[in-house]
């Protein structure tokens, strides 16, 4: 294969064309794993589109799951900014989940706002914390951060159902969760917001988390390309020795990345408690955090990338549970399935095609200019 | 004479727990040496454990359960390649990608086709693997110390863990006594050289992952049809991964990873044991803390009290044939 010049490759082709060729291909396998398990995958795909679409209730879930991919899709994307693999999102989301309950329930004596702002505070705080001592290694002993994150998902799930089953359950309850948070302390949700323009719709988990998530998008695009800190990640990440040699650290570099991606993995926290189960209940980041990395990787850790590929894992998400609702055979780890897929081939393949794809436009658009 | 017995048990659950870890460490050793990353040996398991289930549940026949997670396993191992030999992908993207996929392929084949959560229907006695009675371990037991390190440790266990340990001086010959060897690690380490010398590093690095994707399969088959008598749902639980850092902690080396593997064994058996039972000065140790105990060993471990640990030179990076 030729080589394409890759300053001649106009942007729409490689960040446009080339992640819908892949992700076409990946829910072409997708159908194949549906057809295998004995159902339709057209049937499949009309239910998905109407789970998703098909009514403001189901609308509503596919925005709350977004809410959900992007945070744990940025916090995959800053810290791949710096080449680090943090797969952890699973376990700082649930630490950070933590932080939240604890922060609200402690300082529920203060006006609801400001409670609010310190849950927030309490999920990124809890969740950098999670992630600093994979990070510390890392920087320290080149103990590889992908093992290190998969380990503290563990103990953090361990962690947690020790607290949950013996330290802060709601005794007078059977399950394994809390007691629930006072009710002022709720995060509005959209039927609130919605009933007070007087229109009525069913419950949704949809809360205004949706707008925190908007806003830690801008956070990661400005932090990441906008200043200094972001520019010294990417420099380490890019090649540590020219960093090293250009007198960045790649010490301090790897713990920021990894803290702030930890971080923003613990807002997930805050939309599961404040906005949703508003208790902490056992397993509640329910895999989001390893969605997170797919969403990271179609959206080319990039903010504006990643909210569309949130979205579309919202629709997966959402539409999917209309499909494991009428479809006996299909249940919802047949999209964690597709996930993996969709990782395949926007991540690990996506130079299975890509110099084809420029080369077909830089060759029509080098005719089109002679003639 | 009950302590001695309790050591008894103690290291013969150790032998038993170690093995997947060993088959996975060995793999990992072949993958990585030749310079491949592979986080995937995780989901490798756990597709290993899936199919051999499945296919000794229809075929009726454990060996042929194993020879086709055999055959998934390989074809996994050269999907990680295709993605991040040939196609120059990042490797532990793919590796992630491939995990993610199997976790919910697996369940979700498993509820398709069987109908329970994730579960496959339970194995019979012909189509499962059983425990192996070295011979006289009957007649041998009573003898003082010898007669309880035969029957009691060695003797009674699946053959999948007799296998591990044969498994261990092979790789240890293959990898440091052969000429194949000499090329596999010399590709993990300086792979132009590898070129100049005539020798396709692609290939090199394509079987490594074959034998990668054979001795995985063994560590998958003995959990669902050895030690369980089915597959359920994510039941590799992180010994991929455990089996990855023991192999880190082992410095790449068979003997050394082997070491490791039996360490964690070990805590894992120590954690079942100590499960609902009072320690003196500490009182009862909670379930769910003691359970993280192997997962806090790994991350002990990898932080490296014995100094730091090298790769090998060219690992993670694709080989870019100049030309």
């Amino acid at each position: 294969m030729a080589t394409v010049d890759k300053s001649k490759v106009p942007w729409w082709v490689s960040n446009l064309i080339v992640p819908l060729v892949n992700l076409t291909l990946a829910l072409f396998v997708s159908g194949l794993f549906i057809f295998i398990a004995g159902e339709n995958p057209y049937e499949a795909v009309r239910l998905i589109i109407y789970g998703s679409f098909g009514y403001i209730e189901g609308f509503a879930y596919t925005l709350y799951y977004t809410t959900n991919f992007i945070f744990t899709g940025l916090a995959f994307a800053v810290a791949f900014h710096c080449r680090l693999f943090n797969i952890g999102g699973e376990g700082q989301a649930y630490i950070g989940g933590l932080g939240v309950f604890l922060v609200a329930i402690n300082f529920s004596f203060l006006p609801v706002p400001i409670v609010w702002l310190l849950a927030v505070g309490g999920a990124v705080v809890f969740g950098a914390a999670w992630a600093f001592i994979p990070a510390y290694l890392q920087a320290t002993r080149g103990s590889h951060v992908v093992i290190t994150t998969i380990m503290f998902n563990f103990i953090a799930a361990s962690l947690m159902v020790f607290l949950l089953v013996d330290v802060i359950r709601d005794t007078s309850q059977m399950g394994p969760h809390t007691v629930a948070l006072p009710e002022e302390q709720w995060f509005p949700s959209f039927e609130d917001l919605a009933a007070l323009f007087g229109i009525k719709i069913r419950y949704s988990p949809l809360n205004i988390s949706f707008l925190l998530a908007i806003a830690a998008s801008f956070f990661v695009w400005f932090l990441v390309w906008k200043t200094r800190w972001g520019y010294e990640m990417r420099a380490v990440g890019h090649n540590t020795q020219a960093a090293i040699y250009a007198g960045i650290s790649p010490y301090k570099n790897i713990i920021i990345a990894m803290c702030i991606s930890g971080g923003l993995a613990g807002l997930l926290g805050v939309n599961e408690i404040l906005g949703v189960h508003h208790k902490i209940v056992a397993g509640f980041p329910a895999g989001y955090g390893f969605t997170g990395i797919a969403v990271a990787l179609m959206g080319r850790n990039h903010p504006i990338g990643i909210f569309p590929a949130a979205f579309l894992f919202g629709i997966l998400y959402q539409g999917g549970s209309e499909v494991t609702f009428d479809m006996p055979n299909i249940t919802r780890y047949m999209f964690v399935a597709v996930q993996g897929v969709i990782i395949l081939f926007s991540g690990a393949l996506e130079n299975l095609f890509r110099p084809q794809i420029e080369n077909f436009f830089v060759n029509r658009l080098n005719l089109k200019a002679k003639a | 004479m009950e302590f001695l017995s309790d050591i008894a048990s103690l290291i013969n659950s150790t032998l038993r727990i170690s093995t997947p870890l060993v088959f996975a460490a060995m793999a990992g050793i072949f993958a990585e040496r030749s310079g491949v990353i592979d986080f995937s040996l995780e989901g490798k398991m756990l597709m290993a454990a899936f199919v051999a289930a499945v296919g000794s549940y229809f075929l009726g026949n454990p060996w042929l359960g194993l020879l086709l997670a055999i055959i998934a396993c390989v074809s996994l191992s050269m999907l990680h390649g295709f993605a991040s030999v040939t196609y120059k992908g990042d490797q532990v993207v793919s590796c992630v990608a491939i995990n993610i996929l199997i976790i919910g392929l697996t369940t979700a084949l498993a509820a398709a086709w069987f109908g329970q959560a994730g579960l496959t229907p339970t194995l019979t006695e012909d189509q499962r693997f059983l425990e192996v009675n070295l011979p006289f371990a009957e007649s041998l037991r009573d003898v003082p110390i010898l007669g309880t390190i035969y029957s009691d440790i060695l003797s009674g266990h699946y053959i999948f863990v007799y296998l591990a340990y044969l498994t261990v001086p092979i790789v240890f010959w293959v990898v440091f006594k052969t000429s194949f060897g000499l090329r596999l690690r010399a590709v993990g380490e300086n792979p132009s050289a590898v070129d100049t010398a005539g020798i396709n590093v692609f290939a090199m690095r394509y079987k490594a992952l074959a034998i990668n994707g054979v001795l995985i399969a063994f560590a998958g088959a003995h959990l669902s049809t050895a030690v369980n008598a089915n597959f359920f749902r994510e039941m590799s639980a992180g010994r991929g991964y455990l089996a990855l850092a023991a192999m880190i902690f082992g410095k790449w080396h068979p003997k050394t990873a082997l070491v490791a593997c039996l360490l964690f064994g070990f805590t894992d058996a120590l954690q079942i044991r100590l499960q609902g039972v009072e320690l003196p000065a500490i009182g009862e140790i909670p379930v769910q803390l003691i359970q993280a105990l192997p997962y806090v060993l790994t991350v002990v471990l990898l932080a490296g009290f014995v100094g730091k640990a090298i790769a090998p030179n060219a690992i993670g990076q694709p080989y870019i044939k100049e030309r």
